[in-house]
């Protein structure tokens, strides 16, 4: 979860991700953001996200996307 | 002969009031409700004695906020188009320059607008459009209009920090509507899926072309541009044939394999531009729409929208690099090299616009607009107007036109058209900022910041965000001791470029 939130901070140093769970709905993460999420969790934890995964309940807060990775990665 | 815009609008309304013209997921305007609702808003503007001056529209991204467009064209003002998006001090910054003689708003922006410094008068959307239309004050309007005449301002980035408003009259949106739709080959059965925002000059090749072929435009909530497999759904589900996207865009859906799974199997003519499209994600394109028409655009809002285009056609390479091609009709297009001598065969030149999709410049700044819009060096006989886009450009083999790179600190991120020099101007008025300069990463896509000063990324950008719009917000933020400078004593940005580079990897 740590390295997650490193991620997301990295992106967004002004955002509290332990506390936010709109990111979707208060427009704080935009395209570029997940592009660049998608790449860097591919990076950071071996997890290639599939497309159908990418919805916004998935990406709406950091526990949320924290799940499916722990998920995705249950399945390799 | 035409002469107004919105003699499109006239024309259609007659053939297929009932049609939709603009709609987003919830709802839409019938080309009746967009005629009456303008005119509305036309008589209520020209009641008020507003006549050629800026009318901000600040507005949800909806069809509402067209029809409030096109009202301000009926009333024979201009039209400042803003959008909840930009932050707060963007927009002040907007209204003190342009000093409307209205705002016409939204339930959703009003609250903004009570809150900004503007002492004139501030009118809901809803309630204009209850205005009676008076057809002889509209009348009156539109026979004392010229072709000439100003209908909107739209705002760039500026390298002082301050955005510029390029202005265009009617002459210049009706010869590129003409060229663009021939070129695409545009028609009643056209159904648009807009992305752009409507604050941008992007937008018209979907809202002019839809009222002059009785066409429609679905407004594609931005969201979808996160969910590129949702995004597919939404152009099949509404039948969409017809896209006008920035690259970006594009790329999403491809590069996450959505074309595997799910075609959109309605569209045939897919235009692009703004960036240059890697050909790897572009051949993904072209064979899931094997029967679909490509076409790279290029152009600068100084010149309305799109001057050149590309039809692909022959296959390309992965090394390979799209042309921008030629000129619409009726645009001619000028490389010129050094000494301003037109540019050898294969030679790199200043990429130079010539014709009546001119606009008319810079609004309140003849300066910047005379340094740019210049006598033609090659014409010293009578006046021969000149756009200088600052790009550089250059022949291909075939006789096509290349887009080589930028002169200046332009850049082009996520389709937006950036002014690295306005992020550091905006940067160094934050406290603790000794000084500061940015780069642009190609390899990573990413806008990277480097200062020198006591203070910390988490509240760079905090305190940015409130003064640009969420795309110039740098991604990546590096403290420096201090600046690295060339021996004249100007900041290193190749050395910086090249930093930047190496730590992105």
């Amino acid at each position: 979860m740590d390295e997650l939130l490193k991620i997301l901070e990295d992106m967004h140093p002004d955002v509290d991700f332990r506390q936010c769970d709109n990111l979707i709905k208060d427009k704080v993460l935009d395209s570029f953001d997940i592009v660049t999420l998608l790449a860097e969790i591919d990076g950071e934890f071996g997890v290639t996200i599939p497309v159908e995964e990418i919805t916004p309940d998935n990406f709406d807060s950091a526990q949320a996307l924290y799940a499916l990775i722990t998920r995705l990665s249950d399945d390799l | 002969m035409q002469f107004n815009v919105m003699e499109y609008l006239e024309h259609t309304v007659r053939r297929v009031p009932d049609k939709l013209a603009y709609a987003n997921d919830e709802f839409g305007l019938t080309f009746e409700e967009v005629y009456g609702q303008s005119r509305a808003i036309g008589t209520f503007l020209n009641r008020h004695n507003l006549h050629k001056q800026p009318i901000v529209v600040f507005m949800n991204r909806s069809p509402k906020a067209i029809a409030a467009y096109y009202g301000v064209i009926y009333s024979g003002n201009f039209y400042v188009p803003l959008d909840d998006e930009m932050p707060r001090s963007r927009i002040e910054t907007i209204v003190r320059k342009v000093n409307p003689g209205a705002i016409i708003c939204d339930e959703s922006t009003k609250e903004t607008v009570d809150a900004i410094d503007f002492q004139g008068n501030v009118h809901l959307f809803d309630d204009l459009i209850q205005c009676p239309v008076d057809d002889e004050a509209l009348i009156r309007v539109r026979l004392s209009a010229l072709d000439t005449d100003p209908l909107y301002v739209v705002f760039t980035s500026g390298s002082t920090g301050v955005p510029k408003g390029v202005i265009a009259n009617h002459r210049s949106v009706i010869d590129y509507i003409e060229n663009l739709s021939d070129v695409l080959a545009f028609g009643e059965d056209t159904i648009f899926g807009n992305q752009t925002p409507l604050y941008l000059d992007a937008c018209f090749k979907e809202l002019f072309p839809t009222l002059k072929f009785g066409a429609t435009t679905y407004i594609i909530p931005k969201s979808l541009f996160m969910f590129p497999l949702k995004l597919v759904e939404f152009l099949n589900e509404y039948r969409i044939n017809t896209v006008c996207w920035v690259v970006s865009a594009l790329t999403m859906i491809s590069s996450f394999k959505v074309l595997d799974k799910l075609v959109p199997q309605f569209l045939h003519t897919v235009a692009f531009g703004s960036e240059v499209f890697p050909v790897k994600q572009f051949n993904l394109w072209r064979s899931a729409l094997p029967g679909a028409k490509f076409v790279n655009l290029y152009g600068p809002t100084e010149a309305t929208g799109m001057s050149c285009y590309y039809k692909v056609e022959r296959e390309f390479e992965e090394h390979e690099i799209l042309p921008i091609g030629k000129p619409f009709r009726n645009t001619e297009i000028l490389l010129l090299g050094s000494d301003d001598r037109e540019a050898a065969p294969g030679e790199v030149g200043e990429i130079c616009i010539r014709g009546t999709c001119l606009t008319l410049g810079y609004y309140e700044d003849f300066a910047k607009t005379n340094e740019v819009f210049v006598q033609n060096p090659l014409n010293s006989l009578y006046p021969d107007l000149i756009y200088r886009t600052g790009d550089l450009g250059k022949y291909n083999e075939h006789g096509e036109l290349m887009f080589v790179s930028r002169k200046d600190y332009q850049i082009k991120h996520m389709g937006y058209r950036i002014e690295l020099g306005e992020i550091e101007a905006n940067v160094t008025r934050l406290e603790g900022i000794k000084s500061a300069c940015c780069v642009y990463d190609k390899t990573t896509e990413k806008i990277v910041l480097f200062f020198v000063g006591e203070t910390d990324a988490r509240s760079i950008v905090k305190e940015l965000k409130q003064l640009l719009p969420k795309y110039m917000i740098p991604n990546r933020i590096e403290p420096l001791d201090a600046m690295p400078l060339t021996t004249n004593g100007k900041i290193d940005r190749v050395y910086l470029k090249e930093a930047s580079s190496k730590k992105g990897r």
